[in-house]
């Protein structure tokens, strides 16, 4: 054992535990210190997916599927990640695009977002889009597909009351209400689909895979702990009934207009067209600014939604309002008459009315039977002269309120965005107006519904509902359940009766008896429907345009309002088409034919020629397309004076502000010196 | 002394067999723990390669057995002849071998598959002892010493030829043995003294080296002028050594990667400075070709955050997101390591890095304790083969050391690898249950 002491042994044990602590030193710095590792390892590794839950559906009252989703993919970037040594011409291949382009929307991305945040690339790819890229996917890191539920509308009806959805834009997105939104999400742009966002929207979920080399997802990271899970947005059940819906739409195609159909027991809205429509399937997917701008210069306008946004002169169908507050007030009894010869006289200039023969407006079913104008204007006088008035500013001021509670005048507070109000003056309207000379016979255009009145055809048909019930109604609203459930705290205040000021119920069977003589012997006698008590009144509401500061007198809007059955009212309808003519020939059919529709589940074979002339009258006057013109040109003018105004000020201001910088200056090396 | 000896059980050293044992576990469980998939129904799935590992421990079990049953002088006397075998299946193979990624260092039988250069270690080891222990050598002559180095480092041309570098510089490790038995210490400093030649060479701009060296030389000029005065030996042995760094760091080396050196050998040498390979020895952009990635760079940048990423406690079993992913290439061969230091962090690799320690350490003890020097000897080279893979493989994984092919011993998966430590430790158990014995 003469080595046993061979002092070598320690030098090499040395060596060896040398070099061991060299590499555990590194690695306690390469493990301990420096964290970029730890980052870049969650970089390379895990994926965070973002699920988008299907956003609720929309069904109509028969449970028929009106508004659901089928699935498309977005190609998302986080240009961070793209490689330098990227393979953009194969990309390119892959998605049938050019290298101007991609280089295009890449600029696009990068000015819009940070490029370590994933941005949309290009969205919605059609199906051979997606297959190619997943087929490819492991040769372009840095992007991803993106599952996404797209909205189908099934049978291309009522998109102006279910709206369209968008991606939120940069503006939006520094707004509050869309604080949880993120760039690339989509939201409500109009309709339900923004009224009740929240509810179809659902909640994004987020969850974090692992991935392998081939920047292919495998398993969930951590088996799943940090993700959350995605909550499926709510179903909506409507009281429209498509049916009906896309029946009444095609009776109104190439007619400017609108109908709505209320039931009267609930509120629930049955239909809602604004005429012309649009194919709702246009504003989703790939070409949704392309098509909405598209749809936006049309000059029949079929994103303006007529039916709660338009507001018109009802012309006659106010009567029976004007008949109930007269008769509610007590300024007149059913049994007062009127001679009129074809006019009114008492206020000066003579009001025309339609009929000339003797004793047909003898009483107050009569008269509004034969729609006189003479009586009305007279009872409307009598109302709001009446002696328990003091005034005729408190009288007028009394069938304001009367007309208010009803709903004209302001938003009846319908589940779609941007309702029009219309409009009842007031005394305080008039004093301003007339500066408070004013008397009865000034107003009195008012009381046969022409004049400063204005009303939407929502609030016609509200105000038959109210009649319908005998004096109250319900909030009009579209949506009867929310995620199946009736008494979503959403629809309460849908389910809250609206009383019309203690009209006894006498005063409304007098007014419906009188609305039932008009279909049955009066003006809307071809809106008839056999076995069925069916009470309206027609309207024919002048109107003008004014062009380049001429008034221009047009066409009158026909207009039609009813409730059926009378006993037992299941469907109140307002319609109002514009430039059209009498409302006897044009809106009253088409409101019959609905009624029937919808009451009957069909319509008979009996009503088959005035379906077909509905079907194919064209009431379109070339002149709206001359007006929209010069109203549009009137409006780019306008906005480049308001430019031009705007540019002015600021330069004058920049100009001031110079000259107190000069002043300030000059007057400091004054004092310096 | 024989009536005294116990039987062979308890003469075998525990402490090697456990840390064996331990050791190979481990290695099973990483291989594991980064072919698992959550999806997986079954544990036991023979197409995965940690059940082929568990295979091949088995069979480094029996043939442990069988070596722990053969004469401990069997091993002595075949020593040469096993070297000489090995030598020819080494030159068989430059000619015969498959071709793996450019290099053609594994021979075929069949679906089987072994690399003769991961064998050969052990003949070498044994041809090493024999020959030192020989009692003719007298290791304090030149001749002799040549003789020695001529026996480890035969193997290593012949693998060199084989194009499989990494392995043929394990050869190296023998050195270390050598000069445990009486190379002069001049040995080790000028080794070292290599290898910072080397590195600089590849670190620092040619023209920055020239100075540096210069300045050098001149600085020792100074602290010796007194000598220098004196006689003119010194003189010629100083201009001799500035005279070679020059030759080496601005001829023989540009020259070498320009002309000697394959693309990818440029870049595994590039790899281990983390630098990319200057244009002029790029030759991929000579020939016009496009410039690549290094791809040592991407394997160790991958490696390193995989280890990174661990911290200090690790991420846990099973949870290692990068090697389980497979972002680290060969992680379950070259990089096992990194499977560790993902998944048990710090905490786990010092562990790991003790327990190799120690088992070398052990192995040194065992060697001086022996009283024949073939045992000796041999032990001091299982240490050292030991050591140099230990070393090297986890450095290259930490970005110590450039990427050259070879495995963590025991932990790597491959059955050529696996089987050949495990000869070699048995062989050492084997030899050390008889150290009482003479075996010459």
């Amino acid at each position: 054992m003469s080595s046993a002491q061979n002092p070598r042994q320690y030098v090499i044990s040395f060596i060896f535990i040398g070099v061991a602590s060299i590499i555990l030193l590194r690695l306690f710095f390469l493990q301990n210190f420096e964290s970029k590792y730890k980052i870049l390892a969650n970089d390379i590794a895990i994926y965070k997916k973002v699920v988008y839950p299907p956003r609720g559906a929309i069904l109509d009252r028969k449970g028929k599927v009106m508004l659901s989703n089928t699935t498309i993919y977005d190609l998302m970037v986080t240009p961070h990640n793209v490689p330098k040594n990227f393979d953009t011409a194969q990309f390119c291949a892959v998605l049938d695009i050019d290298k101007a382009g991609y280089k295009k929307i890449l600029e696009r991305v990068l000015s819009r977002n940070i490029d370590v945040r994933q941005s949309p690339f290009m969205e919605q790819l059609s199906q051979e889009q997606t297959a190619r890229f997943q087929e490819n996917a492991y040769m372009f890191t840095g992007f991803e597909l993106v599952e996404r539920n797209i909205r189908a509308y099934e049978n291309a009806s009522a998109g102006i009351v279910l709206g369209y959805i968008g991606e939120v834009s940069p503006e939006m997105l520094k707004r509050p209400r869309y604080a949880s939104y993120r760039q690339g999400d989509y939201t409500g742009f109009s309709g339900l689909e923004l009224q009740y966002e929240e509810v179809l929207r659902g909640q994004r979920g987020v969850h974090y895979l692992e991935r392998d080399k081939f920047n292919r997802p495998r398993d969930p990271y951590r088996g799943g702990t940090l993700d959350s899970q995605e909550v499926s947005g709510k179903q909506l059940d409507l009281y429209l009934d498509a049916d009906l819906q896309a029946y009444a739409e095609k009776l109104m195609q190439n007619k400017i207009g609108s109908v709505v159909a209320i039931d009267p027991k609930t509120g629930g809205i049955l239909t809602m067209v604004s005429s012309p429509t649009y194919d709702p399937n246009l504003l989703r997917g790939r070409d949704r600014a392309k098509n909405y701008a598209m749809l936006y210069r049309l000059a029949t306008r079929p994103l303006f939604n007529r039916a709660i946004q338009a507001t018109y002169q009802p012309g006659s169908t106010i009567k029976p309002m004007t008949g109930l507050i007269a008769l509610a007030t007590g300024a007149i009894t059913p049994n007062f008459g009127l001679a009129c010869y074809g006019s009114y006289n008492y206020c000066g200039r003579p009001i025309k009315c339609e009929h000339k023969d003797a004793g047909h407006a003898a009483n107050f079913r009569l008269a509004l039977a034969h729609s006189c104008n003479s009586y009305f204007c007279h009872v409307f006088r009598l109302t709001v002269d009446y002696s328990k008035f003091e005034s005729v500013r408190a009288g007028l001021q009394v069938w304001h309120d009367y007309l208010s509670a009803i709903g004209f005048g302001r938003q009846t507070g319908v589940d779609i965005p941007f309702e029009g109000t219309g409009r009842v003056p007031d005394s305080a309207y008039y004093n301003d107006r007339y500066k408070f000379s004013w008397n009865s016979c000034t107003v009195v255009f008012v009381g046969m519904g022409q004049g400063e009145l204005s009303v939407t055809p929502l609030q016609m048909a509200n105000g038959m509902c109210m009649i319908a019930n005998k004096g109250y109604y319900y909030t009009p609203h579209f949506v009867k359940a929310i995620g199946r459930n009736e008494n979503d705290s959403l629809l309460k205040k849908y389910k809250e009766k609206h009383v019309v000021l203690n009209i006894p119920d006498t005063t409304f069977s007098i007014v419906q008896q009188a609305m039932q003589d008009v279909v049955e012997s009066g003006t809307a006698v071809g809106a008839k429907i056999e076995g069925i008590t069916v009470c309206a009144k027609t309207g024919t509401a002048e109107n003008k345009a004014i062009v380049n500061g001429e008034v221009i007198k047009m066409q009158n809007h026909s207009m039609f309002v009813a409730f059926a059955p009378r006993e037992n009212p299941r469907i109140a309808i307002a319609v109002a088409i514009e430039n059209a003519g009498f409302g006897a020939e044009w809106a009253a059919p088409i409101a019959s034919l609905l009624m029937e529709k919808y009451l009957k589940d069909s319509v008979s074979v009996k009503r088959k020629a005035v379906e077909d002339k509905m079907l194919n009258a064209h009431l379109i006057n070339k002149y709206v397309y001359t007006i929209d013109s010069v109203l549009r040109l009137h409006d780019a003018q306008v906005y480049q004076a308001r430019m031009e105004r705007k540019h002015i000020t600021d330069s004058t201001r920049d100009a001031n502000a110079e000259l107190m910088l000069q002043r300030w200056i000059n007057k400091k090396t004054k004092k310096n010196k | 002394m024989s009536s005294l000896r116990k039987s062979l059980f308890y003469r075998l050293d525990g402490i090697v067999l456990v840390l064996y044992v331990s050791l190979v576990v481990v290695g099973i469980l990483a291989v594991f723990s980064v072919e698992h998939r959550t999806t997986d129904t079954s544990i036991i799935m023979m197409n995965k390669s940690y059940m082929k590992q568990l295979i091949w421990f088995g069979y480094s079990l029996l043939i442990g057995m069988v070596i722990l049953l053969t004469d401990s002088k069997f091993f002595s006397s075949f020593a040469f002849l096993a070297y000489t075998i090995g030598l020819a299946v080494l030159v068989i193979t430059i000619f015969a071998g498959v071709d793996v990624k450019g290099s053609r260092s594994w021979l075929g039988v069949g679906s089987f598959r072994f690399q003769p250069g991961e064998v050969a270690k052990i003949f070498t080891a044994m041809a090493l002892a024999k020959f030192l222990s020989l009692p003719e050598t007298n290791f304090k002559t030149l001749k002799h010493r040549l003789v020695g180095v001529a026996i480890a480092l035969t193997p290593a041309l012949l693998i060199i030829l084989q194009k499989e570098t990494g392995l043929a510089l394990v050869y190296f490790c023998f050195f270390l043995v050598m000069y445990r038995e009486g190379l002069p210490n001049t040995v080790l400093v000028v080794g070292f003294s290599a290898i910072a030649l080397v590195l600089t060479t590849l670190l620092l701009d040619r023209k920055v080296l020239f100075v540096v060296l210069t300045v050098l030389a001149a600085l020792v000029a100074w602290l010796m002028r007194t000598a220098l005065r004196r006689r003119w030996e010194p003189r010629i042995f100083l201009v001799g050594i500035w005279l070679f760094c020059i030759l080496f760091s601005q001829v023989a080396v540009p020259f070498a990667f320009k002309h000697v050196l394959q693309a990818h050998q440029i870049d595994r040498i590039y790899s281990i400075i983390g630098k990319e390979v200057p244009d002029e020895y790029n030759q991929r952009l000579v020939a016009g070709e496009e410039r690549k990635g290094n791809s040592s760079e991407y394997n160790v940048l991958q490696s390193k955050i995989a280890i990174g990423s661990g911290g200090f406690w690790g991420k846990g079993f099973l949870n290692g997101t990068s090697t389980k992913n497979q972002f680290v290439p060969e992680q379950n061969t070259d990089f096992i390591f990194c499977a560790i230091g993902e998944q048990f962090g710090f905490v786990g690799s010092a562990v790991l890095i003790i327990l190799y320690v120690s088992l070398m350490l052990r192995i040194i003890f065992i060697g001086e304790r022996q009283r024949s020097v073939f045992t000796r000897v041999y032990s001091y080279c299982v240490a050292s083969i030991l050591f140099f893979h230990f070393a090297v493989n986890i450095s290259m994984t930490v970005g110590l050391a450039p990427v050259i092919g070879i495995t963590l011993p025991f932990l790597s998966y491959g059955g050529s690898s696996l089987l050949s430590f495990s000869i070699l430790i048995f062989i050492l158990v084997r030899l050390d249950a008889d150290r009482q014995v003479l075996i010459r």
